[in-house]
């Protein structure tokens, strides 16, 4: 069977696994967001218990690998009375996985923002707060947006891992159709090509256009 | 009323300067940049700081504005002490909410402009004015509008720091920092990134400001014929002490100490 002949018998299972695959995206990206600004916000406080956290939370889920985390939130958590269902588990475990990685890139961005911008912010009598929330964090996050674009890309990626949790997402689809036909090189064919369409054509200039909009905003066009 | 270390708790009486550095103390580490400095600045007055590099006249401004802490003695602003607070009868080390409460008396302004960069030149000036003393935004813009005008900006208004020439820039700063209505403007060696050419549209500012305005100013300059010219008086700093001050016209004419004098005279043959 072709590739086109296979593509128009099964593209609606397909389509549904990929619009899985962008929904446990769209959630795993807002959720790490939060994540990486806490976390970085934290690891940089003058409070040592806070920072003490954030390293702890960093260390754990950079340092271990996102499938076990997976199974961790999906199959063990639930031995400790905390059952979380397999839709949520997926982007929760996605989510906190690349949280631990923003959340240096979140660091990173806040310390390349020069001291000049600090002082001048307290210059004016700005209190701590408003000098991160008004005046650091916004140039922050033009300065980490391009690395931010990678981790986006690698966060897409990621989310083929809950498939392992029976999510029905466009890995878990494109596995069914294998084991009922066999045709491995159509169907995974398929999968590469829809992800990649969705990195390359999505994701990408996605990010571009908010680094175009960030640099605007800046008065750097 | 004294703290048991010999400091007021406050300045009163008809002559209390706008500032005042008792004996302030200033090291990073083991290395002392400030040694017991004693140094009243009356209001309205404009005192030029001058000095070779690394004497210590930077960590003089750095301080008033509350941007490093100091090691000893105790700075009043106003009568009243800013790197200490009054607590039960005693001067102890001021916490983030006196010294909020304090440093709204100064501004700064630095050699590197330090705009922010994702705000126009308007919202550079607004910022502070809305967000620290909760001006609405009409009444911030009319004031940051007129500070714009008198700085020679208004045109400039709506343009990113990133569109400006460094004299534009740096007039930005002041609007700025005047639009928070300080009663201590303080300008750290204002014209030493300019090109030659755009330094005048910043003295001049700077100038205006004096003949035209009540403050009290602190200038750190490499500028002597502007010092000599604006300043009601000149300290010249060596090795962190004041070595000698005094007005203009006899701390650059008639300079007593050996140190003033050969600062001087390199100073002029450089030139
Ligand atoms: N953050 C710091 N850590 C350590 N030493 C410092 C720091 N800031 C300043 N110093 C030292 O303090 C001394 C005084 O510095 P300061 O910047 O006040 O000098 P300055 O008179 O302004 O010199 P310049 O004319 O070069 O600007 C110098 O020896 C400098 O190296
Ligand atoms: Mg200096």
């Amino acid at each position: 069977m072709g590739l086109y002949d296979f593509l128009a018998q099964y593209w609606p299972r397909l389509l549904s696994g990929a619009g899985i695959t962008v929904a446990q995206f769209l959630l795993a990206a807002a959720l790490g967001v939060a994540i990486s600004l806490c976390m970085g916000l934290m690891k940089l406080s003058q409070n040592a218990l806070l920072r003490g956290a954030a390293v702890t939370y960093i260390e754990i889920f950079r340092g271990t690998s996102l499938v076990v985390q997976l199974y961790w939130i999906f199959f063990v958590l639930p031995l400790f009375g905390l059952t979380i269902e397999k839709f949520t588990a997926g982007y929760l475990a996605v989510g906190m996985n690349i949280g631990a990685y923003g959340a240096e890139l979140v660091r990173g961005g806040i310390l390349s923002v020069p001291k000049g911008q600090w002082e001048a912010a307290l210059a004016i009598n700005m209190s701590p707060a408003q000098r991160m929330r008004r005046i650091i964090l916004p140039q922050a996050l033009v300065n980490m947006l391009p690395p931010w674009g990678n981790l986006m890309i690698e966060l897409l990626k990621g989310t083929a891992l809950v498939s392992l949790i029976s999510v029905a997402d466009l890995m878990f689809e494109a596995r069914q159709i294998n084991s009922s036909t066999f045709l491995s090189a159509q169907v995974f064919g398929a999968a590469l090509l829809i992800y990649y369409v969705l990195a390359r054509f999505l994701v990408t200039p996605f990010m571009r256009w908010l680094e175009r909009h960030m640099a605007r905003k800046l008065g750097r066009t | 009323m004294l703290d048991k270390t010999g400091f007021p708790l406050e300045m009163t009486g008809e002559d209390t300067p706008m500032v005042s550095f008792r004996k302030v103390r200033k090291s990073y580490g083991a290395l002392t940049v400030l040694d017991d400095l004693d140094l009243d600045v009356s209001a309205g007055e404009m005192v030029s700081i001058i000095g070779p590099s690394g004497s210590g006249k930077t960590t003089v401004l750095r301080m008033l504005m509350t941007l490093e802490r100091i090691n000893g003695g105790v700075i009043y602003v106003d009568g009243k002490p800013l790197s200490h607070m009054p607590k039960g009868g005693q001067l102890v080390p001021a916490n983030e909410r006196h010294l909020r409460s304090r440093r709204a008396d100064i501004g700064m302004c630095f050699q590197h402009f330090n705009l922010f960069p994702h705000m126009t030149a308007l919202e550079n000036c607004m910022e502070g004015p809305v967000q620290v003393l909760g001006l609405s935004k009409a009444e911030a813009r009319d004031r940051s509008e007129e500070l714009l005008e008198m700085v020679g900006m208004i045109s400039k208004k709506d343009q990113h720091p990133s569109r400006l020439s460094g004299g534009q820039q740096q007039r930005v700063a002041i609007a700025r920092a005047l639009a928070m209505r300080p009663k201590v403007m303080l300008f750290d060696e204002v014209t030493s990134a300019l090109d030659p050419e755009v330094i005048g549209e910043v003295t001049n500012v700077i100038r205006q400001l004096v003949s035209e305005h009540n403050l009290t100013m602190l200038m750190v300059t490499h500028q002597m014929g502007f010092a000599r010219d604006i300043s009601d008086r000149v300290c010249f700093f060596y090795g962190g002490r004041i070595e000698e001050q005094g007005p203009p016209a006899e701390l650059f004419g008639n300079p007593q100490r050996e140190r003033t004098q050969q600062f001087l005279s390199a100073v002029r043959e450089a030139v």
